[in-house]
Parts: C-alpha cells; sequence; structure tokens
C-alpha cells in the first residue's frame, strides 16, 4: 500500500485537482484523474527525501477553515488601517517567535500560513529552525502576539505533523 | 447565453465591485507606506481579498448561468495561497540581507542558533 502510494493526500489532491481543472466527472477523466493521483507521487517520491507523516488528516481540514476565517478577519483588519492610517499609523514591527515545530514539511507549512494571513509575514528561519523572525503589520503587544501565533497557527501543526 | 437572475447579478456585481476595492487600496497602500516591509503588508490584501471575491463572483456567475456547481474558479485561490508566501518570503529575505549589509537601523540582527554548531551540516 504505502509502495504503490507513497503519499495518499498528496495522490488525493493531484486527482482532485485534475477533476476540477477539467470540471467534468466523465469516465474518462476519473480514469486520468485516478492515473495522475498514483503515478506522480510515485514519479515525484525521489525528489521528496524527507517524507512528512501526517497523523490526523481530518484536523487538517479543521485548521484550513481556522485559517480561512482568520484571512477574512485580518483582511479587515489591514484594510481598516490603511483608510486610516494618516490619522493612526501603525505599528509594525520585527517579532523574533520561538518554535518548536522540527519537521521541514510542517515548517513549510506555517511559513505558508503565516504569508498568507495579511499582516504577518514569514522572514527568517533560524538555522537550527529553533526560532522565526516574522514582520508583523500591526503589533500591540509582543507577548500576547507570540503566545496567539503559537495557540493557533504552530499547535494544530505540531498535532498533525508529529 | 442564459440570463442571470437579479439576486445572481446583485452578488457577483457586489463581489467584483468589493475585488476591485480591495486591489485599489492595496495598490494605494503602496503609494502610502515608507518602509519595504511595511508595503510587504498591502498586497497580501490582493492575493487574499481580492483574489477571493473574484474567484466567488466567478464561481457564483458560472454555476448559475451553467446550471451545475462549478468549482475550478477556487482553484485560482489554492494556487496563489501556495505560490505567493515563496515570492513574499523570497522578497523579505533579500530586503533584510541588503538591510543588514549596509547597516541601515530598524532591522534586527540574524537570529543565532541556540548550540554552536555554526558552519555544521545537519
Amino acid at each position: 500500500m504505502s509502495k504503490l502510494f507513497p503519499a495518499p493526500l498528496l495522490s488525493l489532491a493531484l486527482a482532485a485537482m485534475w477533476l476540477l481543472l477539467n470540471d467534468s466527472l466523465s469516465a474518462g477523466h476519473l480514469l486520468l484523474a485516478l492515473l495522475f493521483g498514483w503515478l506522480l507521487p510515485l514519479l515525484f517520491a525521489p525528489l521528496r527525501p524527507q517524507r512528512p507523516t501526517i497523523r490526523h488528516p481530518l484536523r487538517i481540514a479543521r485548521y484550513i477553515v481556522r485559517i480561512g476565517w482568520d484571512v477574512v478577519l485580518s483582511n479587515w483588519e489591514v484594510t481598516w488601517d490603511l483608510i486610516r492610517f494618516r490619522a493612526k499609523p501603525v505599528r509594525s514591527a520585527f517579532v523574533a517567535v520561538p518554535l518548536d515545530l522540527r519537521d521541514p514539511s510542517a515548517l513549510g507549512a506555517l511559513a505558508m500560513v503565516t504569508t498568507v494571513v495579511p499582516g504577518t509575514v514569514w522572514c527568517e528561519l533560524a538555522r537550527d529552525s529553533h526560532a522565526v523572525l516574522l514582520h508583523v503589520w500591526n503589533l500591540e503587544d509582543e507577548a500576547t502576539f507570540i503566545a496567539h501565533y503559537k495557540r493557533v497557527y504552530e499547535a494544530p501543526l505540531l498535532e498533525i505533523f508529529e | 447565453m442564459n440570463a442571470l437572475p437579479l439576486w445572481a447579478e446583485i452578488v457577483v456585481g457586489v463581489l467584483a465591485l468589493a475585488s476591485g476595492m480591495f486591489a485599489l487600496l492595496g495598490a494605494l497602500g503602496m503609494t502610502r507606506l515608507r518602509t519595504f516591509f511595511q508595503r510587504m503588508h498591502p498586497t497580501a490584501l490582493v492575493s487574499t481579498a481580492a483574489a477571493w471575491c473574484v474567484s466567488l463572483a466567478c464561481v457564483v456567475y458560472f454555476s448559475v448561468t451553467e446550471g451545475r456547481l462549478s468549482l475550478s474558479y477556487w482553484l485560482i485561490v489554492v494556487m496563489l495561497a501556495i505560490t505567493v508566501p515563496i515570492t513574499t518570503t523570497l522578497l523579505a529575505r533579500a530586503a533584510l540581507f541588503r538591510t543588514r549589509q549596509e547597516n541601515m537601523p530598524g532591522v534586527p540582527p540574524p537570529l543565532h542558533t541556540e548550540h554552536t554548531d555554526f558552519g555544521a551540516p545537519h
């Protein structure tokens, strides 16, 4: 099973993407989707030497919904801050956040999530990945920001990947 | 082409307008802000809020006119979420590097490693 499907979630995502791109559920496209979902992860397995171990696939869905909601909220915040920028400038700052994550794939996911949510940009990871430097659009209190960031974004990834 | 019902016209119109507003605001932010690192943030409005609104407008429009759920436009959002952080982080790293090289203020020093294994492969 694991030899045939080295990355079952990736296979599923590729098949779903093929069907969405063609916007069709015909037998031919279903067959092609199965083929791509099976073959591409096999062909690309040598390019991913460190295969991530994903523990709780269902929690990924919950995490994605949470991120989606946070994107909406922080879009409003950044929009609002931009509109009244002349009257009330924001306090942008660099923040070093200590990390517990070590898995490279999990760190990649965290970097992606951090940068997708408006208001935070992933800038620099320490060489031993014990901390990351973020640039925050509007920093009110450093300690609460770090606690919030670790609880909302890092803790679920720790559960999913490690 | 099928005519759109009124509710769909309103939804699509509002979403398309909202998308334009977010993109305009992101562009305005680029001109208003003074430092490079602050300017990285308004562009996120374009790649998230504006892109989400216009993709949602496409999903509604084509689902109604074709009479079936067509979600393929939502792939744009997924692809943007995967690709945009890569360029943003690259730009941030380049800017950090250059600001440190020129000894300009306002940028923290590089993060040190906890253990003194500098230069050792891991």
